[in-house]
């Protein structure tokens, strides 16, 4: 699946890229490439198709290839399209301890997913990562830039069902203004 | 209650933002540095301090800052380590929101001691809010005059930068740190050169971790002899501890260094004992990568001394019956956790996170983790815990980075002090309950 739309930053994430680049010594503009990416990510419908890789190639003056292979390299970036909301759950042990597997078995019942898989109405995506540095607070998931933390299924069906309601695209960046930068 | 130096305004409302940090004493080391202090007066006295690392490895801070090379002409930088990574350990995620200033601060007056006019902080990318709360502070600061160009009219230039990371636990290790943050793929380096030499553009760099470079903080206010009177022989000052899994209060402790671990594990004032008042089973101390120790050996020495919140302590007995304070990640399981059920989110772990550049690593990692996998599900034999032994010692020292290590000395501590759990689960498969079957590797 390929975006039919035009691949283009919006003007206030262009300004942002600017600011980016310049944050490192002349000639050194590919520093600026994992936080591109991520704004990439959120721009474009939540991952990183070829075209929008080549993209991003071309705003930073770097070969395609230098994009492709950081892009597969870390895991937050998605090389396949994602639904709007991303959970993912971390599984390893301080929240598997406190019951992470339970979690994700109640995630796929009430959404009728297995890991790795998307909501038909494409809501949803259900994922497992590991330790996310909220190993205090366990079990948790983060969805978009959020924690949320010592997860009940209580609160995970009410988190599901505000998610739902909302209907929006959650992104690593919401919140993130050019103000900030 | 133990004295507290980073965490001492934790409880102040308000102590995120510029004003109300500074209304409490904020920013006085730079002061004081840019003031009254030449760069080598600050190197001196957290040479004094004792400071040793907190991202893990336990370097004594001032004489690493002491291996910087200066040639003529070129910049030097210090970047940083807030990558926070490693399971069990998420003390920095708390500083960084609580007190993003204290960072700032340290940020500042580390790098005057450094010379170096451009700095960055690496974070995670899975710490996108905190990031925004540090880009925020950076602003304020800009604003107030403490960063730019300078500073309080003292003449020193500082710009200060948040990168984020793409998520990679490798990416915590200092060089692939900054291949990261050159852009790239977090492949480790081959060292030397180390990055006092050769580091960030390949140009001198330190990388310091985010608890190290805070406690600058009061080590400059306070002094760095004040700051060695706190702990116990080289174990100096306080340390930031994780406390997570089955305790009544998990959370991050600011403790002196010397307190008993089981003062740390049962008294009110921290962890308040285990949760159901179930007894203890084992705790891994120091985050994932470090020996995880039985009750008994947790609790006193193999020589039955109590053993102590400290480097020294902690490692008392080397790999036989010991452990390590690492990154400070408490992971305290109880009676009836299985230890070769959490060993392997660990194996999962190490394995998804290999960057896959050298073999025994790479091979070896997943390896371990399938064979663990075949253990629980009730088709592992004897002869594969001993197949396990000897993998994890294959790996070990004998790859480019520490990660090979951190991924070997789980997996050989667990057989070391547990091997009986593993035979049950090959004597007994009729008894094994359902293991969740995640796909073997998502990467
Ligand atoms: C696989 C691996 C992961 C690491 N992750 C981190 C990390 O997340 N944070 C950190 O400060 N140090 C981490 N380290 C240690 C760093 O390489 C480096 O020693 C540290 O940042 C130095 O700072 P310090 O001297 O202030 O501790 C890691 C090391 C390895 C081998
Ligand atoms: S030890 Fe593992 S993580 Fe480190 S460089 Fe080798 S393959 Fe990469
Ligand atoms: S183990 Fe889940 S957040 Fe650390």
């Amino acid at each position: 699946m390929s975006t039919s739309k035009e691949i283009k930053f919006s003007n206030e994430a262009l300004e942002l890229v600017a600011k980016m680049i310049s944050r490192y010594p002349e000639g050194k503009q590919k520093s600026a490439l994992l936080p591109v990416l991520h704004l990439a990510q959120a721009e474009f419908d939540g991952w990183l198709s070829p075209e929008v890789m080549d993209y991003v190639a071309e705003l930073l003056s770097i070969q395609p290839i230098e994009v492709y292979e950081v892009a597969s390299f870390y895991s937050m970036f998605n090389l396949k399209p994602v639904g709007k909301c991303l959970l993912e759950v971390c599984r390893t042990s301080s929240c598997w301890l406190r019951g992470a597997n339970e979690i994700v078995e109640h995630i796929e019942k009430k959404l009728g997913i297995k890991e790795g898989e998307t909501t038909p109405d494409g809501m949803f995506t259900l994922k497992t990562v590991e330790c996310l540095g909220s190993c205090g607070t366990a079990p948790m998931m983060m969805c978009g830039a959020q924690f949320h933390e010592n997860l009940t299924f209580q609160k995970v069906d009410s988190i599901l069902d505000q998610l739902k309601s909302e209907g929006k695209r959650k992104t690593y960046l919401d919140d993130v203004t050019v103000n900030h930068y | 209650m133990g004295k507290k130096l980073l965490l001492a305004n934790d409880h102040i409302p308000g102590i995120q933002s510029y004003q109300v940090y500074r209304q409490h004493g904020g920013y006085a080391s730079v002061e004081k540095a840019l003031k009254t202090m030449k760069p080598e007066e600050v190197l001196e006295e957290v040479k004094k301090s004792g400071l040793r690392g907190r991202g893990g490895a336990g370097f004594p801070t001032g004489m690493k800052w002491s291996f910087l090379a200066k040639p003529e002409g070129v910049p030097r930088y210090l970047v940083c380590n807030a990558d926070e990574s490693e399971p069990g350990t998420f003390k920095d995620r708390y500083l960084m929101s609580r007190i993003p200033h204290i960072l700032v601060e340290g940020m500042i007056t580390s790098s005057y001691a450094l010379g170096a006019h451009t700095s960055y902080i690496y974070i995670r990318g899975e710490y996108y809010y905190v990031a925004q709360i540090l880009e925020k502070a950076i602003s304020e600061a800009y604003a107030n005059g403490w960063l730019g160009k300078n500073i309080q009219g003292s003449g020193y230039d500082l710009d200060l930068y948040v990168q984020v990371g793409g998520g990679a636990y490798i990416c915590g290790e200092e060089t692939a740190l900054l291949e990261s943050l050159e852009g790239k793929r977090g492949n480790p380096r081959i060292k030397p050169p180390f990055p006092a030499i050769a580091g960030l553009y390949g140009c001198p760099t330190v990388v310091n971790n985010v608890e190290t470079i805070s406690a600058v903080v009061p080590i400059v206010n306070g002094g760095g002899d004040a700051y060695a009177a706190i702990g116990v022989g080289k174990s100096t000052g306080t340390k930031l501890i994780s406390a997570s899994g089955h305790i009544n209060k998990p959370g991050v402790y600011e403790i002196e260094m010397g307190i008993t671990v089981e003062d740390f594990i049962y008294s009110d004032e921290y962890c308040g004992g285990i949760i159901n008042g179930k007894k203890l089973k084992a705790v891994v101390a120091g985050g994932s990568s470090v020996p995880v120790l039985p009750a008994d050996l947790i609790i006193t020495t193999a020589a039955g001394e109590k053993r102590l919140m400290t480097y020294e302590s902690l490692a008392d007995g080397g790999f036989a019956t010991g452990t390590m304070l690492g990154s400070g990640g408490f992971i305290v399981m109880d009676e009836d956790t299985s230890i070769v059920e959490n060993l392997h989110t660990f194996a999962r772990f190490y394995h998804h996170e290999s960057c896959g550049q050298c073999s025994p690593c790479r091979e070896g990692t997943g390896w371990m983790e399938k064979i663990i996998h075949k253990i629980l599900d009730g088709h592992g034999t004897l002869e594969d815990v001993d197949l396990l032994w000897e993998i994890q010692k294959k790996i070990e020292g004998n790859t480019i980075c520490p990660l090979g290590d951190a991924a070997a000395w789980p997996v050989a501590s667990a057989i070391r002090h547990f091997r009986a759990e593993f035979e049950e689960y090959v004597k007994n498969s009729s008894q094994i309950k359902k293991i969740r079957h995640y796909d073997l590797i998502n990467h």
